[in-house]
């Protein structure tokens, strides 16, 4: 069964008497498990689409359906409800809260919900673990490197294990080494946890550890070179 | 970590400019709960009795400092409708400490207690007060106040007044206490005895602060006033009459006109103070604007991050205000009574005025789109 579900999304964008149209009617379903890869050019529309896709913002026109909701017509406070228990966010650079230890910025995704204090030290200690970095816990972002912060940055997406997993250009700030151990990292997750993941890249390396790639052109879905 | 530990965790991404905003809201809670005490202290003074309605007060028309000379006595007993006349004085002074503010007027024993006929005094003491030079009554409340008993020594330091020697180390024998009926504000005056202080002091001899005289029909008190008033026309010393009940008004007006100044320079500090504050506060946010953004992809709705953020802002203030009122009552032993009632009216206006201002800097930054204030998507 698909986990999301778009059809004929368009966006545009407006300022002042100018319209953009960023997104100009994409249809695509993703099934539950997969690990896609979403390239094309700059500018292209890829984050915009990760966006509707994450329930960060409702499309001009078209449907977005996610695990069965329509997000649509949802308001923005059923969105944030609805992210908080189902998306877990990863961007190119980290969003780290700077004052937090790296304990402390998985935690804050579980301060929605109703579990103890203990229960969410303890599930943030868990996901810590899953990402490697449980002797890091007391760290600040600015004592660790971009790779590490990235890996509590998906701690954080994993902390209150969504089924979905948006990735903005995960590893465009990062070394090639360091690249492909957070790639690695993104396919356990999708293999072993069975995350679904929407990876937005230009990397065409990186694009290689996903199952499936679709690009993008100018707000529109192409052929798949592949 | 719960919502208060991330709360302040956010607090001390900028210790220097957190600690100065602390420093700000403590000193305007300061400063609020200290004048608001001064003022309430200036209420609480006075120290008049209710006043008499048959009672008559003869002051300098210019200026309570010029003194009246004591002969006026006779040419105010003489006026047609006048039934007694005394007279009294300023003497000022400080008793250990300046905080230890009570009027202290030097009279003329029996004739001030039977022109204070509500006053109740034993007889034997009100003998003793007239008899001994260097006596002294105060109210009962104000002896047990600072625990003297009849036959203690009061030394009082003269600010106005020097005796002949000097030294202005005056030394009073409390040779009695007195006591007002119930119904009556207490009168916290300390008396002395004038015939001592008129020959003890070094300038000013022959002369008194004011005459209090009584009159035998209320209905005359203006023509009363006027006759007396028109003795002095053309002296070098004019007087001006009025009646102890317009006193007490004019006095109170006074009173009220002070509290008034000292409530508007109250009102500018605090609003100022916290007006940078809040700005300080505003500016502290619109700096976070992308962090706020974060906690919204993570699923904080609009609601949450409001009251995340605002709860910083409180939580700095209530820390501010603790320390601040802590302070103030840490200054409180200098400026002595009336604190209570303060911190009673410091409750209201300081939580209320905190809160508006926290809530109108936030409410243009809570609102903002994610989608615009992600940084670098
Ligand atoms: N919030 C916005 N307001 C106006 N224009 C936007 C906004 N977000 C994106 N755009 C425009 O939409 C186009 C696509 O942007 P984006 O989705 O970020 O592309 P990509 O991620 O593929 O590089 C760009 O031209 C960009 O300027
Ligand atoms: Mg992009």
């Amino acid at each position: 069964m698909a986990v999301v579900s778009c059809k004929g999304v368009e966006k545009t964008f407006i300022k002042g008497k100018e319209s953009v149209e960023v997104l100009a009617g994409i249809s695509l379903e993703i099934e539950a498990g997969d690990f896609l890869a979403l390239m094309g050019p700059s500018g292209s529309g890829k984050t915009t689409l990760l966006n509707l896709i994450g329930g960060l913002d409702h499309p001009s026109a078209g449907s977005v359906v996610v695990g069965g909701q329509s997000l649509a017509e949802m308001s923005a406070r059923q969105l944030a409800k609805w992210r908080a228990a189902n998306v877990g966010f990863i961007f190119q650079f980290y969003n780290l809260l700077p004052v937090l230890s790296a304990q402390r910025n998985v935690e804050l995704p579980l301060l929605l919900t109703a579990l103890s204090s203990k229960q969410r030290q303890a599930n943030a200690a868990a996901a810590l673990q899953i990402v490697g970095l449980a002797d890091r816990a007391r760290h600040k972002p600015g004592e660790l490197s971009g790779g590490q912060q990235q890996r509590v940055a998906i701690a954080r997406a994993i902390v209150a294990d969504p089924g979905l997993l948006v990735c903005d250009e995960p590893t465009g700030d990062l070394d090639r080494e360091t690249a492909d151990e957070i790639l690695k990292l993104l396919e356990t997750l999708n293999g072993e946890y069975g995350k679904t993941i929407i990876m937005v890249t230009h990397d065409p390396k990186a694009a290689e550890h996903a199952a499936q790639v679709l690009r993008m052109d100018k707000g529109l879905l192409v052929e798949d070179a592949a | 970590m719960s919502r208060l530990g991330f709360m302040w965790a956010n607090l001390f991404r900028r210790p220097v400019r957190t600690w100065l905003t602390l420093v700000s809201v403590l000193i305007a809670f300061l400063l609020f709960v200290l004048l608001r005490t001064v003022s309430h202290a200036f209420s609480e003074g006075g120290g008049f009795g209710e006043p008499g309605i048959d009672r008559l007060v003869v002051s300098p028309k210019y200026s309570i400092i010029d003194p009246l000379p004591i002969s006026a006595l006779q040419q105010i007993a003489g006026v047609d409708g006048v039934l007694a006349v005394t007279h009294a004085d300023w003497f000022g002074g400080v008793y250990q400490d300046r905080a230890n503010f009570f009027p202290k007027y030097p009279v003329e024993p029996i004739p001030h207690f039977e022109m204070y006929s509500e006053y109740l005094i034993d007889p034997q003491q009100l003998e003793a007060f007239a008899n001994t030079r260097t006596g002294a009554v105060a109210p009962a409340a104000m002896a047990a106040k600072y625990g003297w008993k009849v036959g203690d020594k009061i030394p009082i330091e003269g600010d106005i007044w020097a005796k002949k020697d000097g030294s202005r180390n005056w030394e009073f024998d409390l040779v009695g206490t007195y006591a007002a009926p119930e119904d009556l504000q207490q009168p916290a005056v300390f008396l002395l005895n004038h015939a001592y202080f008129d020959e003890a002091r070094e300038v000013g001899e022959g002369t008194v602060g004011w005459f209090t005289v009584r009159i035998a029909d209320t209905g005359r008190a203006a023509e009363i006033a006027n006759a007396i008033d028109a003795l002095f026309t053309n002296s070098l010393n004019p007087t001006r009459t009025i009646t102890e009940a317009e006193q007490a008004r004019q006095f109170m007006q006074q009173i009220g006109d002070i509290e008034l100044m000292m409530t508007g320079i109250l009102a500018a500090v605090f609003f100022t103070i916290l007006l940078l504050t809040g700005n300080t506060m505003a500016q502290a946010l619109r700096e976070r604007v992308p962090e706020l953004a974060v906690l919204k992809t993570i699923g904080f709705s609009d609601g949450a991050v409001a009251a995340l953020v605002l709860g910083e802002a409180l939580l700095l203030c209530a820390v501010g205000a603790l320390l601040g009122t802590a302070a103030a009552f840490g200054a409180a032993a200098v400026i002595g009574p009336g604190l209570e009632e303060a911190i009673g009216v410091f409750e209201i206006n300081g939580v209320t005025v905190a809160s508006a201002l926290g809530v109108s800097a936030l409410l243009g930054l809570v609102r903002l789109s994610i989608v615009d204030a992600l940084p670098e998507r």
